[in-house]
């Protein structure tokens, strides 16, 4: 499994890469995890359904990721823009 | 006749000096900008990253997202994401039944339209602010915020609708700019339809020969 955060004037960023299968490297990744969503970060899986059509689950914590999953995207929550 | 000389010239100086103080401004913000950026340790725009960086946004953004939205976006430079909520795309609102979806363009808000007359409803207007700031700017690449957009209405509408700035249509897009936009899709999606009715003929035709 890899964590991807956008980043402004880069792209996405390879942040954490493990195992799930591995305790150690699972261990790492829910800690990760934790940091960016403490620090203000959303997370979302993009899913792809058995029909092929393509879609996003916003996960709010790491047991809501599923173990299959590739990749989970994090990006900055969402704040209302101009006024 | 000097006198005379002598007057027009201060007076083509003094006009030219008028026009020329806007650009010398202009050049001495952008000069302490630069100072003040490079005392507070971030790196000088670059041009070139900010191109990789969109560049990497951009194959994210096709890895995500469905091909029919992949290639709207490409020809088009907006996605078309249809909305999820029985009653419309906030809480207490009754669309009868209708469908509804947004436009989603780069660092503008989310227009939420009706596809079957073009009735604009609603902007909501989102940013994904990266305080960070890695390079100075809280700015996503702009594919980043398309993706993020196309995420957070797939993923959660709700939350998303509800964490945006709402405004009437218009406030800041023009609308006939959203309506030449709704054209240019129908357009898209005609030529598209057609390519696609084409393509089996013409490979069961060349299969003939």
């Amino acid at each position: 499994m890899r964590f991807l955060r956008m980043r402004p004037g880069h792209g996405e960023q390879l942040i954490a890469e493990g195992d799930v299968e591995v305790a150690e490297e699972e261990r790492a990744l829910v800690e990760e995890f934790r940091r960016q969503l403490e620090a203000g970060m959303w997370a979302a899986v993009p899913v792809t359904s058995d029909a092929g059509r393509r879609r996003a689950t916003m996960v709010h914590a790491f047991d809501e990721i599923p173990r299959e999953t590739d990749r989970v995207i994090f990006f900055p929550r969402a704040a209302g823009g101009a006024r | 006749m000097l006198a005379a000389l002598v007057a027009s010239a201060i007076v083509v100086i003094a006009l030219l000096w008028e026009a020329c103080i806007p650009f010398f401004e202009r050049c001495a913000k952008r000069l302490r900008a630069r100072r003040q950026a490079r005392a507070e340790g971030i790196p000088a725009y670059d041009p070139g990253r900010e191109r990789r960086a969109e560049q990497r946004a951009r194959e994210l953004l096709r890895s995500c997202v469905n091909d029919e939205e992949w290639d709207m976006y490409r020809d088009l430079g907006l996605l078309r994401v249809w909305g999820g909520q029985t009653g419309g795309p906030e809480e207490g609102w009754d669309l009868g039944g209708a469908p509804y979806a947004y436009l989603v363009y780069p660092h503008k808000p989310i227009v939420a339209y009706l596809p079957q007359t073009g009735q604009l409803l609603n902007e909501y207007c989102v940013e994904f602010p990266d305080e960070t700031r890695p390079y100075g700017s809280v700015r996503l690449p702009d594919s980043d915020d398309v993706l993020a957009k196309w995420m957070g209405i797939k993923g959660d509408e709700q939350r998303l609708i509800s964490s945006a700035n709402l405004h009437l249509p218009g406030r800041q897009i023009d609308p006939r700019k959203v309506a030449r936009d709704l054209w240019r899709l129908r357009q898209w999606e005609r030529a598209r339809l057609e390519r696609a009715a084409r393509a089996p003929s013409r490979a069961s035709g060349s299969g003939q020969t």
